[in-house]
């Protein structure tokens, strides 16, 4: 039959459809090989940017603790990892009722909205001077600082997901015997669960920000202080390192958030 | 042994630019088990209105709500709705939507879903019930909100034009379905929709509502449902002589209507 011979065709798209893996793959072999060619012709300076290579062996230095302060690279990982995750899990705790909570209540919006929207803008750099004096240079001060990055973007999604609810699914509630705190559980919370994930992908995103900021205040182990140290002794090498650590560790986690979408949540964009 | 009455009852909408509708005008409206209520009329003349008050989704301006003499004062699981638009929860299975009044109620797991897959085999839905909501049809979309509004034994079941947005062999298919739920549970039916050959086919007692002020118009006692479930042939019952002459006549009634907008 002339079923093979006849060309196929693609259905209507929308503009932008398909996967562009293979064209971030090409895009990041690309830049690597710019970078490669750029340290060995010698267009750029070794302080400016060393060659792949040296930041290689700055990681494999950096894994035996062979670097400033003589800590190794699991240690100030973990440390970093520990000051994010919790600051971003108290967070999550935290903002998300509160935002469930603006979303539902006039009274609850009239009382968080000034100090969120206030601070929401603010630098972290600008109030870390206040949080040391309130809290002192101990971790505690550390995670409050994380914690107000992650906060204010996890309250706002989990307010705004509020309004995926539609006003049927909560007259449906009620007409099934649902009592006004059931409605808030079991309708309204997870009718603004997708904007809630979204909303914690963007908060660890600010918490990952932050932490830089956070490891300035005395700390003497932390990617954030590790980079700060090399880059007082110029060890562009292991700044350089240390960066691609932390993006790294952040797009994972995005990554794993992004599978927990597609568990949690997949009706998102089709009901 | 219920009866729903709704006495003199009026909306009055307050508009934003201090322009006023008044969507019901002294309605009264009496139902007891086995009654189907199927309330037509043209868009704006207040059906809906008419529902969410019965429904206890808004008060009315004047006029009460009564079920054995007790006043409705808002939404409650013995009246059972079902939306136009599905409005289950795309978050459960289907089962888990039908047990969802069940399971407010605290009922235990294997029980409300021993009583969850009854409401499904009802609506003929039993195979479906682990899909997720978003994978199945509208038509099963619609019998899945039925199987939801039946699980908690509502005596009233409240439909807001469940079959609007369905195709015309599935949406006579569900009609069959209904007459059948009625038939059985003998419960009280009041169901919304604009199509009178719909209306016809349903109801026991037909009202012809017109609009401005939103009023029951004209009232007509029918048994074309009856007739179905004797003799199971809807097609039949469609295109006797009676059907097509009551047809006529309400067609007349809705277009003649003072203040009804074409189009
Ligand atoms: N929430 C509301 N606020 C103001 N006017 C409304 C509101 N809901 C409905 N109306 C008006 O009341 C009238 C009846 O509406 P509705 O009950 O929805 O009619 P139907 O269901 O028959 O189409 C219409 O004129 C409509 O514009
Ligand atoms: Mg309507």
């Amino acid at each position: 039959m002339a079923k093979d011979t006849v060309k196929t065709v693609k259905g209507y798209s929308i503009p932008g459809e398909g996967s562009s893996v293979l064209i971030s793959v090409v895009t990041v072999i690309a830049l690597f090989t710019l970078w490669w060619t750029a340290t060995h012709m010698g267009w750029i300076r070794d302080l400016f940017l060393p060659t792949p290579e040296k930041i290689a062996s700055a990681f494999m230095a950096a894994m035996r603790g062979d670097i400033q302060g003589g800590k190794a690279l699991p240690e100030h990982l973990l440390w970093s990892l520990i000051r994010v995750f919790s600051a971003f899990f108290l967070a999550v705790l935290t903002a998300v009722p509160v935002g469930i909570a603006m979303g539902v209540s006039r009274t609850m919006r009239g009382v968080f909205d000034p100090p969120i929207e206030f601070y929401r803008p603010l630098p972290p750099l600008a109030y870390l001077p206040l949080i040391v004096i309130w809290f002192g240079i101990d971790e505690s001060a550390k995670i409050i600082l994380i914690f107000l990055a992650c906060f204010a973007p996890l309250a706002m999604a989990a307010r705004a997901g509020v309004r995926s609810v539609t006003i049927e699914q909560i007259n449906a509630a009620y007409s099934m015997g649902a009592s006004k705190w059931q409605v808030v559980w079991h309708v309204i919370t997870p009718a603004a669960l997708p904007e809630i994930l979204t909303g914690m992908r963007i908060a660890i995103g600010f918490g990952w920000t932050t932490l830089v900021a956070a490891e300035m205040v005395a700390a003497t182990e932390g990617l954030g202080q590790m980079v700060l140290n090399a880059s007082n002794f110029l060890r562009t090498d292991i700044v350089i390192m240390g960066i691609i650590v932390i993006g790294l560790v952040a797009y994972l986690f995005d990554l794993l958030m992004r599978k927990l979408e597609q568990i949690l949540v997949p009706w998102k964009g089709r009901a | 042994m219920s009866i729903l009455e709704v006495k003199n009852l009026s909306v009055n909408y307050a508009g934003s630019n201090g322009k006023n509708t008044l969507a019901l005008s002294n309605v009264d409206l009496i139902m007891q088990p086995g009654d189907f209520v199927v309330a037509l009329g043209a868009s704006g003349c207040g059906k809906t209105t008419l529902l969410s008050c019965i429904a206890g989704f808004m008060q009315p301006s004047e006029g009460s709500i009564s079920i054995d003499g007790k006043l409705v004062h808002g939404p409650g699981a013995e009246r059972g709705v079902v939306f136009q638009k599905h409005a289950l929860m795309p978050w459960l299975s289907v089962v888990e939507n039908v047990e969802f009044s069940l399971r407010m109620r605290g009922m235990g797991k294997a029980e409300r879903r021993a009583i969850a897959m009854d409401k499904l085999k009802l609506v003929e839905l039993e195979k479906y019930a682990d899909s997720p909501i978003y994978q199945i049809s509208g038509g099963m979309q619609q019998r899945a909100g039925v199987a939801r509004a039946l699980a908690s034994d509502p005596a009233v079941m409240l439909m807001d034009e469940p079959l609007g947005a369905l195709d015309a062999l599935t949406r006579a298919h569900i009609q069959d379905l209904i007459v059948d739920l009625w038939w059985q549970t003998q419960k009280m039916f009041f169901f919304i929709t604009h199509s009178v050959e719909e209306a016809l086919f349903l109801a026991t007692e037909l009202i012809v509502m017109t609009p401005s002020p939103g009023r029951i118009a004209h009232r007509f006692k029918l048994d074309f449902s009856k007739q179905f479930v004797e003799c199971r042939d809807s097609r039949a019952v469609k295109s006797s002589a009676a059907f097509i002459e009551m047809r006529e006549t309400v067609l007349s009634l809705i277009h003649d209507a003072p203040g009804t907008h074409h189009g």
